[in-house]
């Protein structure tokens, strides 16, 4: 057991390395820009992995906690000049706050009411953050650009550095999930996915297991959205807070293989580049013939093979992708 | 060690247990028994906290009745649910490190895992598979096992012979017992009268959930009309 983990954490390294290279041949800025989205979105979707994967908490609301890391992080920085490389953890904070505060009812809530319940949530403080002054209202927030810093986290003259920020927060995130399947908490949450009532009679307290599990991915998530704030320079609701992001950040997850190590990363590198290119070359047509291609992919994913990609690599009948050997 | 005082247990208000009493020593295998329906394992369940209950369920002495599930098994009372409700999903060795965690502390937290293995060397060989994939016979001594990891004082099984073939049966009754030797209390609730009275010391004869009948497992096997009369045997 110990040296199948200490394998994935070998693989992790190298992984991050051949990332960490792949950069360097990359001249365009178009190309440079879909790796940081992409890299961006394997964070995002291990975030949300740790409670939906792993936990089994299907949320469909994530877009709140990547909102609230973003304005956190941005109005901390805008009004009292804490730079956003502390102000991301400041929003991390708040969105794991968040996670909690809508864990503690919605939690009561099985299956697909649960997920129901965080759409809702998400969507009234979207409508709300869409009428707050403070937030900028309806026409958002510009992040002035004040020259090149790590501190700031700007960077105009180069895409470089926030590929290198976007791998850094994926692999943090990766490693925080392998740190959390080999502790008995990960093994709680995949006992409370699997059988909560199994679980209870071995003394699993299930609504604290899966609090744990919503802080930790709320706080990932925030961060992730202080992150692509900085990046992008400008926020709104529409874009950081919106019910279309909730599920871009469950997808890649969902269809690499939930509970997964691999499986947001591999849902990622697939789902960000398919879904930018299908929409710079079939967006323009006005027909969403891009999310239709989205829908469709997902659709085959659900028929085919409802545990996820990886679940291609398998062994049958073996250890598999869920079985959390760890 | 465990003593029951007019213990009531109810399902969203319709009555399953009527004031029922029974004591269990240490040491001892219990064998409740009974026809279907009859509350059994609605009995285990209120002692383990996993159902609405009134009366006085005291654990070594102290008064567990209002104590929730989860501090009640880290007392060392550990339910071997009916139908085994194992992780399908997980393998072998997630579901018997659930069963370690149940404890608190670290510190031998998976020495029971010996014992386990003693008792069913099948499952070693099985670790890194999912517990769906294993045959009904290795569910159950998985279930059992995970039971075990919790280093239980009292460990409660409903109906582990459920579904089993005649000579895996044998295997598990024979488990018990030796789980017993091991200094472990049992309290089991069975279907199979014959060999559950074989293995243990005492029974409780439920039926509508009251206890009907109580004695030395050997004087009910022995009596012929209490057979017949509640037993149908």
């Amino acid at each position: 057991m110990l040296r199948r983990r200490r394998r994935r954490l070998l693989a992790g390294g190298v992984a991050l390395l051949l990332l960490a290279l792949l950069p360097l041949p990359i001249g365009d800025v178009y190309t440079l820009n879909l790796l940081i989205l992409t890299l961006l979105y394997v964070g995002l979707s291990q975030a949300w992995n740790i409670l939906g994967g792993y936990c089994g908490q299907i949320s469909l609301g994530h877009a709140l906690y990547f909102g609230a890391g973003a304005y956190v992080s941005t109005l901390l920085y805008l009004h009292l000049g804490l730079p956003p490389s502390l102000g991301l953890f400041a929003g991390g904070l708040v969105a794991a706050v968040l996670a909690l505060a809508v864990g503690w009812p919605c939690f009561r809530l099985s299956g697909h009411y649960y997920a129901i319940a965080t759409i809702v949530v998400a969507v009234i403080f979207y409508l709300l953050a869409l009428n707050a002054d403070f937030l900028g209202g309806a026409s958002g927030v510009y992040i002035p650009f004040k020259g090149d810093s790590w501190v700031a986290l700007q960077f105009r003259t180069s895409k470089l550095p926030f590929v290198y920020l976007a791998l850094a927060y994926a692999a943090l995130v990766w490693l925080l999930a392998w740190i959390m399947e080999g502790t008995r908490a990960g093994f709680y949450w995949r006992a409370v996915k699997d059988d909560p009532i199994a679980a209870r009679s071995l003394a699993v307290r299930v609504l604290p297991s899966k609090l744990v599990a919503a802080g930790l991915s709320g706080f990932a998530t925030g961060v992730g959205g202080a992150i692509y704030a900085q990046y992008v320079g400008y926020i709104d609701p529409d874009s950081v807070l919106a019910m279309p992001l909730s599920i871009l950040i469950a997808l890649p997850a969902v269809l690499g293989g939930v509970g997964t190590l691999w499986g947001p990363l591999l849902g990622a590198a697939l789902l960000i580049p398919l879904s930018e290119l299908s929409r710079s070359y079939l967006g323009g047509s006005g027909h969403g013939v891009d999310l239709m291609l989205y829908g469709g992919l997902i659709m085959l994913v659900a028929l085919w093979r409802p545990e996820g990609l990886l679940g291609l690599f398998a062994r049958r009948g073996g250890a598999g992708t869920h079985a959390g050997t760890a | 060690m465990l003593q029951l005082e007019g213990v009531s247990a109810a399902y969203g208000g319709m009555a399953a247990l009527h004031a029922m009493s029974l004591q269990v020593a240490k040491g001892e295998i219990i064998a409740v028994l009974g026809a279907n329906g009859a509350g059994k394992s609605t009995l285990l369940k209120a002692i383990a906290g996993q159902v609405e209950r009134r009366g006085a369920i005291r654990f070594d002495g102290a008064d567990i009745t209002r104590l929730p599930a989860h501090r009640i098994a880290r007392l060392g009372i550990n339910l071997v649910p009916e139908g085994r409700r194992l992780f399908p999903r997980l393998s072998v060795e997630a579901n018997l490190r659930l069963g370690a965690y149940a404890r608190r502390g670290e510190a031998g937290r998976f020495a029971p895992l010996d014992q386990v293995f003693a008792l069913f060397p099948r499952l070693r060989e099985r670790l890194a598979q999912r517990a769906e994939t294993l045959s009904g016979g290795e569910q159950q001594m998985l279930a059992i096992g995970r039971g075990l990891m919790t280093q239980p004082r009292l460990l409660m099984l409903d109906e582990p012979s459920q579904g089993l073939m005649p000579k895996l049966v044998d295997d598990i009754f024979d488990a018990i017992r030796r789980i017993r030797d091991l200094g472990m209390t049992v309290l089991l609730v069975e279907q199979r009268l014959v060999e559950a009275l074989a293995i243990a010391d005492r029974a409780y004869v439920v039926q509508t959930g009251r206890i009907v009948l109580a004695g030395a497992a050997s004087d009910i096997a022995a009596d012929g009309a209490v057979r017949r009369a509640y037993l149908g045997m």
